[in-house]
């Protein structure tokens, strides 16, 4: 979108210029609002849209807040504060997603420099790979775990002649929300770093830089924007992830039970109060990250533009020329 | 391939180790061990346990719900991209980083809202339920909430599509004398199809493995409003000597439809960037 706005500010000048080539006609065409539709039509789709937004996405949210202080904000606080599980579902998630999100970050960097920097057999295969647990139903992503550590399981007998567990423990629960959020971090660096190409950083190495160096002054400087909106994202699926902690964790209240499971636990104890303002706190993380990724996707855009300057650059010439 | 692109920045052996190594253990080990466990079984028992009147329902919502809420998930994913992408109105850019909300809102919070918006004195169930829609505990409240969950992946795809359209085409078909209505249907939805397939596609692999926000709004009645996911979970905590295997089995067959299904998708966005 952006792309095409700078595009049109950047060749209106030209317009003006009556230079007789045939290119003027996409410019005037890119120019005009592209809608010839009837103000009827336009007035009718968009209150459809507004319509259906509003019941899907505005009513819920909202409805999270009213009911979660129904009962006025001393309750609300109380019911936050007041429960000690509810206490320590809101401690390990913080525990948990960081874990997790810190894990896929190193991967997503490492995946995505093999990926990008580095021609392999079987390299699209890998890349097929890495989306791989976004296909997987999170149950199943659960139960994959719970196979592989249950006391039947494929290292179960193993872990129990050694006196470990894995299962219903917090391990386990980093394990598959790593797991879960895998591709998230190299999703977003991977088009990001190919984009950029190693064109500076194999003129860093030229002038003797040594890879530390490379990574800390060319590469991160360049990816941190796109990394950036990676990690985002993946906390936030982190920090809600239920279906595939709900089957590692064994869901014992105080102990494995993430803040999205208790939500779970308090509705299941008719416990609705508790279970909005718990909801609520998640909701407000979800509202923080979808902030932080405008903010970001901002940045992002910013860069990319910075990036594509050269092209349009030659272009302005060869207009005037 | 080697000459293309010799490995002179640094870093080839150690990138590139550690993401097989990581991917091993956390995506091939697990899944080869799901998939060793349900050959464990036997060719009957393996049918006996993915193939019971209890599953067959199971597949039945899981794979019927996913597909109509997809389906509205397409229509009302273009109509908002549409919307979005082609006019102008006041709080759009609101409205724009709000289609996010489902991707960054826990299934659970989804859930816990949906289920009780639409019980019989909920804020919008005090309406529909007098009028016999019963949007909760029922197949509809799946329905729904996986509309929630599918619409943003058909207006993400669409918006890009949409804004990179070709607006030459749609004047050129109004100068021919095409009304709006005919040059959308021969002219623009053709050059969207990919990109509404995808969408569509996205929205319902997502649904097939759908858990949190489901469990919530459905109820879970076996033959009734049990999706295939809550029947592994119970599979699971029977605690039978063989119900871990069968869970499996059942398991593997989600496995399996999303395979195809991300093969499909694979497919269909090489379509549509080949058409861009």
């Amino acid at each position: 979108m952006r792309s095409a706005e700078l595009k049109t500010e950047d060749l209106s000048p030209s317009d003006g210029v009556p230079s007789g080539s045939g290119s003027s006609v996409p410019h005037s065409a890119l120019r005009t609002p592209r809608s010839q539709d009837p103000r009827w039509v336009r007035i009718t789709l968009t209150s459809l849209a507004l319509l259906a937004m509003t019941v899907l996405v505005v009513i819920p949210v909202i409805s999270v807040f009213v009911e979660a202080f129904a009962d006025g904000a001393g309750a609300y606080w109380n019911n936050l504060t007041g429960d000690a599980d509810t206490r320590h579902a809101v401690l390990l998630t913080l525990m948990v997603a960081p874990l997790a999100v810190l894990c896929n970050l190193v991967f997503g960097v490492a995946a995505a420099w093999a990926i990008t920097r580095f021609k392999f057999p079987g390299r699209t295969l890998l890349v097929t790979l890495i989306d791989v647990p976004f296909s997987v139903s999170p149950i199943v992503a659960g139960l994959m775990f719970v196979i592989l550590f249950a006391g039947w399981g494929v290292f179960g007998p193993w872990l129990e002649a050694n006196g470990l567990r894995v299962l219903f423990t917090v391990p386990g629960l980093v394990l598959v929300t790593t797991f879960v959020t895998l591709p998230f971090v190299a999703r977003e660096l991977i088009p990001v770093m190919e984009a950029i190409g190693p064109d500076e950083e194999l003129a860093a190495l030229s002038l003797g830089a040594n890879g530390r160096q490379i990574f800390w002054r060319i590469t991160l400087p360049n990816i941190k924007w796109g990394l950036l909106y990676g990690v985002i994202l993946c906390n936030a699926r982190a920090m809600g992830e239920f279906g595939a902690v709900y089957v590692v964790s064994g869901r014992i209240a105080g102990e494995t039970c993430t803040m999205p499971l208790q939500v779970e636990v308090l509705f299941q104890d008719f416990n609705s109060p508790a279970a909005f303002a718990l909801a609520s706190v998640l909701t407000m993380l979800a509202v923080v990250t979808l902030l932080l990724k405008v903010w970001v996707e901002g940045r992002v855009r910013g860069q990319k533009a910075e990036g594509s300057e050269e092209p349009q650059m030659t272009q302005k010439d060869a207009d005037k020329t | 391939m080697a000459q293309a692109n010799p490995r002179i920045l640094p870093g080839y052996r150690l990138s590139i180790s550690f993401t097989l190594l990581y991917l091993s253990v956390l995506v091939i080990i697990p899944l080869g061990a799901c998939v060793v466990t349900a050959t464990q079984l036997t060719w009957d028992q393996f049918r006996a346990a993915v193939w019971t009147e209890r599953a067959r329902a199971a597949y039945a919502l899981t794979f019927g719900a996913s597909f109509i809420a997809a389906c509205i998930s397409a229509i009302l994913g273009l109509l908002i991209a549409w919307v979005l992408v082609r006019y102008e109105f006041p709080g759009k850019r609101i409205f724009d980083a709000l289609v996010d909300l489902p991707f960054a809102l826990p299934t659970a919070v989804a859930g816990l809202v949906f289920s009780n918006l639409y019980v019989a004195n909920g804020w919008l169930g005090r309406f529909l339920v007098p009028l016999g829609i019963e949007g909760a505990y029922s197949r509809l409240a799946v329905v729904l909430v996986l509309v929630f969950i599918g619409f943003p992946f058909v207006v993400r795809t669409l918006q890009p599509v949409l804004g990179a359209l070709d607006a030459e085409a749609e004047e050129a078909a109004g100068l021919l004398g095409a009304s709006r209505w005919q040059t959308f249907r021969r002219v623009t939805f053709p050059a969207i199809l990919p990109g509404l397939l995808t969408g569509f596609a996205l929205a319902f692999a997502r649904g097939l493995g759908e858990y949190g926000s489901v469990v919530f709004v459905s109820g879970n009645m076996p033959f009734k409003t049990e999706i295939a996911a809550f029947l592994i979970v119970s599979r699971l905590e029977e605690g039978r000597p063989n119900s871990y295997r069968e869970a499996t089995a059942i398991a593997t067959v989600l496995l399996a439809a999303s395979f195809v299904m991300l093969v499909f998708i694979n497919r269909l966005e090489a379509l549509s960037r080949r058409s861009a």
